[in-house]
């Protein structure tokens, strides 16, 4: 399927597709919202303004740029190539998903909406949401699944004490596609007033491009921090894969760049031959979900399958559509991690590096366990530590065995 | 945008009621809800019962636009397994036995996806299908399926919304077959009563810019609001209130009480009588 391109950087077109992928596949009563807020970011673009208030927060309020870190105990662990760790879950909220609220927040306000909802996973997208919406006095909804808040309680009071009103949906699996569907029906009933902050790179245009724009911080910073680093490009690059927001953040500034090499790494579960897992990519196929196309798990019949993952914020049975582009022009290499992969690499990240990482990027760090002893030690592999490991100790623990009420 | 469908049931009933001066009564069941033998009743039974119109939900796992009443009945019936082929071969069968109310069918886009959109318009012609509606199509979106379905004489209902605003009315106008289905309230189906006064305004507005038939859904639960959208609409669909009642009838097996299928035609002849006499009762007149 690969073509010879001049840029793999052109995308969407018009009308939000991504080749196959991606689109406008929501019912008539949002299409003039999303219209509108297609045109909002439009404008938004062209304002220098925009931009500059943009990069104000980002670097006072979110303590950007987040520092490229030479992980040098896990290189010397793997014995092969150089791993640095992109340190994006020293973010103000724990993750990455904070670069993306704060360009979406500062578009709500500039279209007048006084209402917020997001879903969200893991809690990251919560939290991040409810953080700015606590910032610029708005009122903020954020739907998660029964199931995730029972996994994600840390989050689930942050997002409480930040004055948001988190409402859960028990419905089907009671995780992240729930919860989308939810807040899709709350949007659908409150078109006057209420802004959509999708939490990641999917969904019906313009969001799949918007979030990758603000995302795109990451690899634009990583760039220049390498070259100071190492004078030079690095070799390859490592992401976990959910939606994708964060993976798609990382690559895009390097996609025309055809020596770098770049894997997303998706939730393999308990396996993908198991059938229990969220990997949408290796083990899914076209669709249209949640306003675009793109890789899903699905059934024969086009019901779509619940995924499975031990990270609350990879449980999602699809990905973001520039990246079921990226898969079929083979630019992006997409594997998978299981859950007892990731935590493996969770625990020798906490013990060797010092840092517990998010059971997310332990995804990403698994991949990147399997790839390094082969590689020379001239070769730079940058992992995305998007999100930071609090939020997971529980969920942690209980995979271990350990009861957080008694003896730890 | 070349409206390809020139003639067929749907457009003959709505040139019959017209020279009737009354509105069409479109009812909403999904497919297999509860169960296929309750489903075939209540099928079978609908054009006596007053329907003019037949609308089956054909049931998916992620049904965005829905509020609950039909998000539990498309569980119910995915928990029975029910698939495009089966919601065919109940317009099939039904053919056989009826042949002039128009049956169409309402969705969302992945299943159809993934039958194939060709496979698919071909299949529902072949059952007897008339018209489709994709809840997730946009005109935007549409041509994919819209081709196809144009090819065999079918109709795509577009929906219009009260977000719909004048400047973008013609882009769905352009591409809409059948009729034009107006979404009475902004929010999902079931959830909301609609605003006549508003409702009606929308639909007078609508008339000025197309000669198709109007249909007026979502927020409408009684026969008496169903005789108010008769008033001015060529069309009232009614669904959420057709399912709850099958919902407040089952057990928790979906096993149906006694006398459950009398119960929902019951409504759907209350239904049908207050659209047949909107217009003749209180020298009310659109």
């Amino acid at each position: 399927m690969a073509d010879a391109r001049n840029t793999y950087r052109d995308g969407p077109d018009e009308a939000g597709h991504f080749g196959l992928f991606g689109g406008r596949y929501v019912a008539e009563t949002l299409m003039p919202l999303i219209l509108e807020v297609e045109r909002a970011y439009e404008a938004a673009c062209g304002d220098p303004s925009y931009a500059k208030e943009l990069a104000s927060f980002n670097a006072a309020y979110a303590g950007r740029p987040s520092p490229l870190y030479f992980a040098e105990p896990l290189t010397e662990h793997f014995g092969g190539a150089k791993i640095y760790f992109k340190r994006d879950e020293l973010n103000h909220t724990g993750s990455h998903k904070i670069n993306n609220c704060l360009g979406q927040i500062l578009l709500a306000k500039r279209m007048g909406k006084t209402r917020i909802i997001a879903e969200t996973g893991a809690g990251q997208h919560g939290v991040a949401t409810a953080t700015v919406c606590a910032r610029f006095g708005l009122d903020c909804v954020v739907y998660m699944g029964a199931k995730d808040i029972e996994r994600q309680k840390p989050n689930v009071f942050r997002m409480k004490l930040l004055g948001a009103d988190v409402r859960a949906v028990d419905k089907g699996s009671a995780t992240l596609k729930e919860a989308m569907n939810e807040a899709l029906r709350d949007w659908v009933a409150n078109v006057d007033d209420t802004y959509y902050l999708i939490g990641t790179a999917a969904g019906p245009h313009p969001y799949p491009t918007m979030v990758r724009d603000f995302q795109s911080v990451i690899g634009e910073e990583l760039r220049g921090q390498m070259d100071t680093a190492e004078g030079r490009l690095p070799d390859t690059l490592v992401a976990c894969i959910g939606g994708g927001s964060n993976a798609i953040g990382l690559f895009h500034p390097f996609l025309d760049d055809a020596d770098v090499r770049l894997i997303g790494v998706e939730a393999a579960g308990k396996g993908i031959e198991s059938g229990e897992h969220a990997a949408s990519i290796s083990g899914g196929d076209p669709g249209v979900l949640h306003g675009n196309r793109t890789f899903l798990l699905q059934e024969n019949g086009g019901q779509i399958k619940d995924a499975h993952s031990i990270s609350a914020g990879l449980d999602y049975p699809g990905i973001g559509p520039e990246h079921s582009w990226l898969h079929m022009q083979g630019r992006v290499d997409y594997v998978s991690a299981t859950d007892q992969e990731a935590l493996d690499a969770f625990q020798l990240c906490s013990r060797l590096e010092g840092i517990i990482p998010a059971l997310e990027p332990s995804h990403a760090l698994s991949y990147v366990g399997k790839i390094a002893p082969e590689l020379p030690a001239d070769h730079l592999i940058v992992m995305n530590l998007c999100g930071r490991g609090d939020k997971d100790v529980f969920t942690v623990a209980d995979a271990l065995g350990i009861e957080m009420g008694g003896e730890l | 945008m070349s409206a390809s469908v020139t003639e067929s049931r749907l457009t003959r009933l709505f040139e019959k009621l017209k020279e009737q001066d009354r509105a069409a009564l479109v009812t909403f069941i999904t497919a297999n809800d509860p169960n296929p033998e309750l489903f075939r009743q209540l099928l079978e039974g609908m054009p006596t019962a007053g329907a003019d119109i037949i609308e089956l939900g054909m049931p998916f796992s992620d049904p965005m636009a829905d509020g609950p009443s039909i998000q539990l009945s498309s569980q119910r019936a995915l928990k029975a397994g029910v698939t495009i082929d089966d919601v065919l071969g109940a317009v099939k069968r039904m053919r056989e036995l009826e042949m002039d109310t128009p049956i169409i069918l309402m969705g969302y886009y992945n299943p159809i996806y993934r039958y194939g959109p060709a496979e698919f318009a071909q299949a529902a012609a072949n059952a007897g299908v008339d018209g489709v509606i994709i809840v997730d199509l946009p005109p935007e979106e549409a041509e994919e399926l819209n081709q196809n379905l144009r090819e065999h004489n079918l109709h795509m209902i577009f929906l219009a919304a009260p977000t719909t605003d004048i400047t973008r009315l013609p882009r769905v106008l352009d591409h809409a077959s059948g009729f034009v289905y107006y979404v009475a309230v902004k929010g999902v189906t079931g959830t909301k009563s609609a605003d006549m006064t508003e409702v009606g305004a929308r639909i007078a507005e609508m008339r000025e810019q197309t000669d198709l038939p109007l249909g007026v859904g979502f927020g409408i639960r009684t026969a008496a609001q169903a005789a108010e959208v008769a008033r001015f609409a060529d069309a009232v669909v009614v669904g959420s209130a057709i399912v709850d009642i099958i919902a407040d009838g089952i057990d928790d097996d979906y096993r149906p009480e006694a006398g459950l299928s009398a119960r929902v035609l019951g409504f759907v002849k209350d239904l049908s009588d207050g659209v047949r006499t909107a217009r003749s009762v209180d020298g009310a007149e659109a």
